[in-house]
């Protein structure tokens, strides 16, 4: 099998398991919040198909499952990437320019703030102080630290990160 | 049933169990605020505008709070004051409040309940702001978050009486905000352009999509002649927006007020209702007698198409062919009239006023057009040409009767009680009547079509077919009807459906009658009655009586379901996806 069939099969199967799910919980009372659950599960994340699959299946509005799947923060509505960048706007950050930071990033990567990269490499999120300003402006990468930025620094970070692009 | 007693504010009350503290205390004459509450539509305590002291330790929403005997409730202390005063603070403090250039200023439940409480500083709670993008790409409604205060009305119109919820609210907290999935902009959902939503909100965040500009440029056009038509609803509603009760009846001042803004021709949609009468009647009696699919389902009402086309694409092939009124007078306009008065129809512009927003939809739907050319270019709500008469500084109250154009301004009973629920089903029956069984039908009235019940049924003996009718309106009551049908419990053979609740007299473009009165009155029900009052007023009351519809099929259109007919006055429709 290609990658590509591979990855075919495997949606196919999560699809199927999200049917059996949806048939278990279809007619109870309050049936979305554990459907959701375990689409979270099952997928990793609860992308705009599935949503419209839960809303036919349990014959509820889209609009409920999605005002349902973003009141909780458990669920994440996209595929998380495979690193997770968070930018400090915390106030100490803020006045030091983070969010020329951000927005330099951002840009970098071709995506908004509270996305995922189109290649699935990389989660950018603005966050709430991180408890470092003494190192501001202040960004995470995974779980690695990175003080006192500027803009141009950027590029040379992200490449730590990046996957060699398959030639 | 026992009443139960209660005393508000110290004077003695008696209600039916079960009703709300805040009826209870309208009964005795307080109106108690309220922000969120909607009769019957969103009754969830969210906003706590509408607080009482029933000697609990905390305050309670009366809006959902029942009554209970020997309660003493108390609704206006300086505590409550003072707690309903800092609610609107907080609402405000996260508010768009450019009231001077807000389509709802003056019309505004936030800003009365502003002024009536004395809220002194409107930036109490000054601190971070959301700003929204404003939603305009919909050709009928614009959403504005800016001014929206999270009431919920319109989800739970858009819901629980259009079935359609194609908005929510999503997210949580101080950023939760009304939107589609997916933050899509209801052009790109299953919205079906009906407005209720409009009609539900108590602010400005709701509103339709403004055309008058577009208007005004075509009334200043030296190249352009303007013909007008306003649609039956308008003549019982837009003498509200100049402070007349409602419900009045000001068809002659429309006439007139339309004539004053400058437009050329003074047509009436009401002549083209007698005509889709005529089409819709012979088109039903082909299908009886061909084997053709039944129910027939009426087609006036764009918002119901499209609901239709998006909820329900098996009904499709039972959706009568005939275009809505208006459309049908602007093809003819661009035809008929354009050939008997000698002007190209290129330079002929058509335009609407309605009180729908679904009908700006519709207008730009491809189908409806001839030769390149659409059959209407713009259309405006009841609100939008009150606007334009204000602008112009038209005393609308002090204007004369007058009359509509001759050629395609005359019409009868049947074409007037188009605006209402049952209206369309008894106009019809008034012709089919009389063109199965060639004798003159000596009872007009079918009562069993009128009244405000979400779903009529009744059975007309028409020679010796006996019709099955239904009557629905709202699209909530119309899935109610189809999934009867589709389960198989009910055989009919004819079917009214209007979108909005009501029919056309409480459109999505109607003047807006803010919660506390629609609490009190049904608009639909005193509209209505305005216009059954005009249908009995009149000399002639069925649509095959009209002289210029006897008049346009003799000189023009040759039969009803005539070749031409279709090609003018009939379309088709298109499933579209849900999602
Ligand atoms: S919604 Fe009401 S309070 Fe807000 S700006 Fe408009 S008129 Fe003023
Ligand atoms: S116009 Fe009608 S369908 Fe569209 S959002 Fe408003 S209530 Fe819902
Ligand atoms: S748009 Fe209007 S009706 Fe809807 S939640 Fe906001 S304020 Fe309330
Ligand atoms: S809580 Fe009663 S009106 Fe909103």
């Amino acid at each position: 099998m290609t990658d590509t069939e591979i990855k075919q099969a495997t949606r196919e199967d999560q699809f199927a398991k999200l049917a059996a799910a949806i048939q278990n919980h279809k007619g109870e009372r309050g049936a979305l919040m554990p459907v959701l659950q375990e689409a979270q599960s099952i997928f990793g994340f609860v992308p705009q198909d599935v949503q419209v699959a839960i809303a036919k299946g349990l014959d509820v509005p889209l609009t409920e499952v999605y005002g349902v799947a973003t009141f909780y923060s458990q669920f994440a509505l996209e595929e998380r990437g495979e690193h997770i960048i968070g930018m400090c706007l915390g106030t100490a950050c803020y006045v030091r320019g983070a969010q020329k930071i951000l927005d330099r990033l951002s840009s970098e990567l071709d995506v908004k703030v509270g996305h995922s990269t189109k290649d699935g490499q990389f989660t950018l999120n603005a966050t709430r102080c991180l408890g470092a300003c003494g190192l501001a402006p202040v960004m995470m990468i995974d779980d690695e630290v990175y003080g006192r930025l500027t803009s141009d620094e950027i590029p040379a970070i992200l490449a730590k990160y990046r996957e060699p692009k398959a030639s | 049933m026992e009443k139960i007693k209660l005393t508000i504010d110290g004077v003695a009350a008696e209600v039916d169990p079960g009703t709300t503290v805040l009826e209870a205390a309208r009964s005795i004459g307080v109106r108690i605020p309220t922000l969120c509450y909607l009769k019957g539509v969103n009754e969830i305590g969210a906003c706590r505008m509408c607080v009482v002291d029933v000697g609990g330790r905390a305050l309670q929403a009366a809006c959902v709070l029942p009554v209970s005997p020997n309660m003493t409730v108390k609704t206006s202390t300086p505590e409550i004051r003072e707690a309903r005063k800092t609610n609107l603070e907080l609402l405000l403090s996260t508010h768009d409040k450019k009231c001077l250039s807000c389509t709802r200023s003056q019309n505004c439940e936030l800003q009365r309940l502003c002024k009536e409480l004395g809220v002194e500083d409107d930036d109490r709670f000054k601190g971070v702001q959301n700003v929204y993008e404003v939603d305009d790409l919909s050709p009928s409604i614009v959403r504005d978050n800016n001014k929206c205060i999270v009431c919920r009305r319109c989800v739970a119109a858009c819901a629980k009486v259009q079935n359609v919820s194609v908005i929510g609210p999503v997210g949580r907290g101080f950023k939760t905000q009304i939107a589609s999935p997916w933050s899509k902009s209801l052009s790109e959902t299953a919205c079906i352009n009906c407005g209720q939503c409009i009609q539900a909100c108590p602010v400005g965040a709701l509103r339709e999509k403004d055309d008058t500009d577009e208007v005004w440029k075509l009334l200043s056009d030296p190249t352009k002649h303007v013909v007008v038509q306003p649609a039956p609803a308008v003549r019982v509603a837009i003498g509200e927006e100049f402070g007349m009760p409602m419900g009045s009846r000001v068809t002659g001042k429309l006439a007139a007020a339309l004539r004053r803004i400058g437009f050329d021709r003074v047509f009436d949609t009401d002549f083209a209702a007698d005509l889709t009468i005529m089409e819709e009647a012979h088109e039903f009696l082909h299908r009886v007698k061909n084997g053709g699919v039944l129910p027939m389902i009426t087609s006036c009402s764009p918002g119901w198409v499209k609901y239709c086309e998006t909820f329900y694409p098996e009904f499709i092939p039972n959706l009568s062919t005939c275009k809505s009124p208006h459309e049908m007078a602007g093809a003819l306009i661009k035809s008929y009239y354009a050939q008997k008065a000698g002007i190209d129809p290129k330079d002929i512009a058509v335009v609407s006023v309605m009180p729908c927003t679904a009908k700006k939809f519709e207008a730009k739907r491809p189908e409806l057009s001839n030769g390149g050319l659409q059959d209407v270019d713009a259309v405006i709500t009841t609100r939008e040409l009150a606007r334009m008469l204000k602008e112009a500084g038209i005393e609308f109250e002090r204007l004369p009767d007058e009359d509509f154009d001759p050629l395609m301004g005359e019409s009868t009973g049947a074409g007037v009680i188009f605006g209402a629920t049952g209206g369309v089903m008894e106009a019809a029956l008034r012709t089919a009547y009389e063109a199965v069984t060639g004798e003159t039908l000596e009872r007009l009235e079918f009562k069993g079509v009128r009244g405000l019940d979400g779903i009529k049924e009744d059975t007309i003996h028409i020679g010796d077919l006996d019709v099955n009718v239904a009557v629905a309106h709202s699209t909530g009551m119309a899935s109610k009807l189809l999934d009867m049908i589709k389960r198989g419990e009910k055989q009919l053979h004819f079917i009214e459906i209007m979108g909005c609740p009501g029919g056309c007299v409480n459109g999505g473009g109607q003047p807006i009658v803010p919660a506390d009165v629609r609490a009190q009155v049904n608009p639909a029900q005193v509209r209505a009655a305005g216009l059954y009052g005009e249908d009995e007023s009149k000399a002639v009351r069925k649509s095959h009586e009209n002289p210029e519809i006897k008049k346009l099929y003799s000189e023009f259109l040759g039969e009803p379901n005539s070749h031409k007919a279709h090609e003018l006055l009939h379309t088709h429709y298109t499933a579209r996806p849900q999602y």
